[in-house]
Order: C-alpha cells, then sequence, then structure tokens
C-alpha cells in the first residue's frame, strides 16, 4: 500500500490545468450579481467553467442550518462548520475541476472566514493553517465600497436580518441593525488588511454594474488566455 | 477503602495547545480533566464504569463524555458515514468540529464546576484515526490547538490480535470503521482490521512520544489495569489538589 497523502498541510505547488476565480466583499457589495454575470458571459464564450457558492454543500448544510437556528455555534465550531462546508466542496468538486481544465468561479472563498471568523476572535495564524489546504485563487476580486453604502443596500432592502449574519452571537449589541453595522464594519477592516497579503484586485462597488463587469472581463482577458478554456478547443 | 477525601486546595486553572479557545476563560476551570486513548475493545468503558463508581466513593464529582455524536453535527455526521461519501479531509473537520462542540457545551462547563471529568477519547484518537489516513500532523496539530491540555492522559494499549479477539467475541462481527475498510488496505475484513490496527496503534504510539502521556498495557486483565489506573490517577489527584506547587518566580 502507498503512503497516501490524502490530507496534505498545504496544495502541492504544481500548476493546474484550470483556474481559480473568487470574488469577496461585505453582504450588499454586489458581488454575487456580478460572479453571475461573470459565469454568464463566460458559458456565452463557450469556455469550461464551474460556479461554487460559500456554505453550499448539500451534507454539511443540515448541520449549519441547525446550529444557526438554534444559535448554538461557538466562534469555533461556527468557523469549522464552514470549513467543513469548505472542504467539501474544495475536495470534490473545486480542485477536480481545476485539475480537468475548468475556470472555477467561487463566489466567497477562505477570505470571507478570515475576515468574519476573526472578528469573532479566532486567531488569524490558525484561521490561516485550517485553510492551508486551499490554493490561493488565481485572480481574487474584491468588491469595495463604504461601509455606509454597504449597510444602507441591505437595511433598506431587507430589513430581516439573521442572528450570525448580524454578528448577535459577539454581544456587540442588543439591537440587531446595530450590531450588524459594528460586525461588518470590523469584517470590512480584515478584508482591507487582506488586500496587500493575498493580492485581491480591487474592484469599486460603487460604479454602476456594467461598468464594474467591464473591468472584471478585461481584467481576466489580461490575466487567462481564455481561448485554452473553449470546450472545442481540443481536437 | 480509602475514607473520603476533601480537597484542601482547588487546582490552577487550565491551558490550551497554544491558540486560545475563542471567547472562554481557562484560567477559571478548578476540575480535573482525565482522558483514555485507544481503540475500541481495549476496555475503556468497562475501565470507566470501575473509576467513576471509585471516584465518587472517594468524594468526587465526575462527568463522563466521549466522542459520541453532538447535537450540533450528529446526525449529518452519522448520514455521511453510512454513505463514505466525504473525503477523509471533511470528515476529519466534521469530527473536529464535533469535538468542539462537545468541549465548549460539555467538559468546559463541567470543569467550570469542578468537576473531575473523564472522558472517553479525546484529539489523540481523533488524531491517530487522521494521521493513518494520511493527515498531515502539524495541520492536525492547529487543528486542535484550542482544546484544553489534560491532566493525564492514559492510552490503553493493547495488541491488534487481542483487539480482534475481544471484538469478535462481543459483538461477533467487525465494524466498518474500526476496520479501516474505507482505507483499502485489504478487501478481507478480518485482515484489513488486523493492519489497521497496527496502524493505529503506531500513530498512538507516535503521538505518545511527542505528548508524553501513560501508557496502560491493556493486553492484561481487567483488574490489573484497574489497579494500575487508580495508582496513576491518585498521584494526578494529589498534585491537582494537595500540592498545587507555588509558581516559581
Amino acid at each position: 500500500m502507498p503512503n497516501h497523502v490524502t490530507i496534505p498541510a498545504a496544495p502541492p505547488p504544481e500548476v493546474l490545468p484550470g483556474k481559480l476565480i473568487a470574488v469577496e466583499g461585505l453582504d450588499g457589495s454586489g458581488k454575487s450579481t456580478q460572479i453571475h454575470l461573470l459565469h454568464q458571459w463566460l458559458s456565452g464564450l463557450g469556455c469550461k467553467v464551474f460556479f461554487s457558492e460559500w456554505n453550499s454543500s448539500a451534507i454539511v448544510k443540515e448541520a449549519t442550518r441547525k446550529g444557526k437556528k438554534k444559535k448554538m455555534l461557538t466562534p469555533t465550531t461556527f468557523s469549522l462548520i464552514h470549513a467543513t462546508d469548505f472542504a467539501d466542496r474544495y475536495e470534490r468538486q473545486i480542485l477536480p475541476m481545476l485539475k480537468g481544465g475548468f475556470l472555477v468561479l467561487c463566489d466567497r472563498y477562505m477570505f470571507t472566514s478570515f475576515a468574519r471568523d476573526g472578528v469573532r476572535g479566532c486567531a488569524p495564524d490558525w484561521l490561516r493553517k485550517l485553510y492551508g489546504f486551499a490554493r490561493t485563487p488565481d485572480i481574487t476580486f474584491y468588491f469595495r465600497l463604504p461601509l455606509e453604502v454597504a449597510l444602507g443596500r441591505i437595511l433598506e432592502g431587507r430589513p430581516q436580518l439573521k442572528y450570525f449574519e448580524a454578528g448577535m452571537d459577539m454581544d456587540f449589541s442588543d439591537d440587531i441593525q446595530e450590531s450588524f453595522r459594528i460586525f461588518q464594519g470590523r469584517v470590512m477592516e480584515n478584508y482591507d488588511e487582506m488586500l496587500a497579503e493575498f493580492g485581491f484586485t480591487q474592484v469599486d462597488a460603487t460604479r454602476p454594474i456594467p461598468e464594474q463587469q467591464e473591468h472584471v472581463r478585461d481584467h481576466i482577458q489580461q490575466q487567462i488566455d481564455l481561448a485554452c478554456y473553449k470546450q472545442k478547443a481540443k481536437k | 477503602m480509602s475514607a473520603i477525601k476533601v480537597p484542601t486546595t482547588t487546582p490552577r486553572g487550565k491551558s490550551s495547545f497554544g491558540q486560545a479557545l475563542t471567547g472562554q476563560d481557562l484560567s477559571t476551570l478548578t476540575g480535573v480533566l482525565i482522558v483514555l486513548e485507544g481503540s475500541d475493545a481495549s476496555g475503556r468503558t468497562t475501565q470507566m464504569n470501575m473509576l467513576t463508581e471509585w471516584l465518587e466513593q472517594k468524594g468526587y464529582a465526575v462527568a463522563r463524555t466521549g466522542l459520541t455524536r453532538s447535537v450540533l453535527v450528529g446526525e449529518a455526521l452519522d448520514q455521511a458515514k453510512l454513505g463514505n461519501v466525504l473525503s477523509p479531509r471533511t470528515m476529519s473537520l466534521f469530527y473536529a468540529t464535533d469535538f468542539y462542540d462537545q468541549l465548549e457545551n460539555t467538559i468546559v462547563p463541567a470543569l467550570r464546576a469542578g468537576y473531575i471529568v473523564l472522558a472517553d477519547r479525546y484529539i489523540f484518537t481523533l488524531m491517530a484515526r487522521d494521521l493513518v489516513r494520511g493527515a498531515n500532523l502539524e495541520w492536525l496539530e492547529s487543528l486542535y490547538a484550542k482544546a484544553i491540555v489534560p491532566d493525564a492522559v492514559f492510552l490503553l494499549n493493547a495488541s491488534p490480535a487481542n483487539l480482534v479477539d475481544r471484538t469478535l467475541n462481543a459483538h461477533h462481527e467487525l465494524d466498518y470503521w474500526e476496520s479501516g475498510m474505507d482505507i483499502g488496505l485489504s478487501r478481507d475484513w478480518y485482515d484489513s482490521f488486523v493492519k489497521y490496527q497496527h496502524r493505529v496503534r503506531a500513530e498512538f504510539l507516535r503521538l505518545q512520544r511527542k505528548y508524553h502521556f501513560d501508557t496502560i498495557n491493556a493486553n492484561h486483565g481487567i483488574k490489573a489495569m484497574q489497579k494500575e489506573l487508580r495508582g496513576r490517577i491518585e498521584m494526578v489527584l494529589d498534585r491537582a489538589y494537595h500540592h498545587s506547587p507555588a509558581r516559581p518566580a
């Protein structure tokens, strides 16, 4: 039996045929809209593309839902259950898709954990080691906008905030909207600090949607030779 | 039977394996954490039952915990095990979530209330299982760096031959996971069980050398093991309650 190394600490440095593109940003930054438009464009071009969303693994979802509903998560278990979800998607989908030469689009990646769980008091080095098995994306778009604008979009459009989403577990405030403001403000500070650390590509999320999308598409065309990812390219 | 012992001092607080357990103040924990590690069929449960009775008769309040399924992820974990659909790392993280859920909701409150917590397996069993499946030790150590350092860890170390014998006698069948069938060591369950337990034992001993926990020869009879455990636990309790050494300046 060979020494099957199924759980390495860090990803192998090998270059994979696929490309990994992630979007990050505050709730209300419009990143999900942007990655949806990106997905449509790449599909339209005939590229092999795969989309994966934070906190969406079927098997882990039930436990996450239960933990959140009953407010039984601590900062540590909150972080670990999201890492479990990520690991499931990463090892069953994201990594195989990259090896299979796909463009993999991720709506939120490990940086979401670094930002949010960091606010909850998990140590940055602990979080980085926890996700040490995951590759850094080839491109990470950070949709940045002033805190008040992001808060305005969320608090106007969706008055019903969820407990953990608003950081109510942190006891910042008894008022859920106030708690959300404080929590999001701290999350934003963490994102800003990661900008240089991980070489995020910043997008001004206050600009009109088509303009942002153009910026995103231009950047991808500069960085990636899309012809390599066309379905019909292989002979 | 010795007389009831009234603790004269309170054990000092606990510490973790290098990372703060977020949101928990471990310095106020006054209980004692004693861990029994070892494969299934190494006799842990029997020994735990006897220790509980003995400690309670001595006047200590005992809380027992195990790696049984937590409320949080237990169901999902059982479901995943049935289908064997999760990758080793996902399982590893699932178990870690389960462990911390129990640590924060069961072990910490009991230690805060001054109980002796008898843990039926702890992080080392989880680490050994993952190491056999190719996990990186450094990654695992970081994953469990928020765990509380126990006052004592006893590894019940039995030979794989003994383990298979006891398991078959007790259950008349071998468990899929305890036989390591997910790894593919052999298509023969008996063969796989023995090979798997050899590997688990090797990993336990590797961890034992690093973390210096006590080894109890689990090939011995029940009474001999119990006697050895009691002798060592008495020393642990003496240290914890009666001779809290003054910290060097």
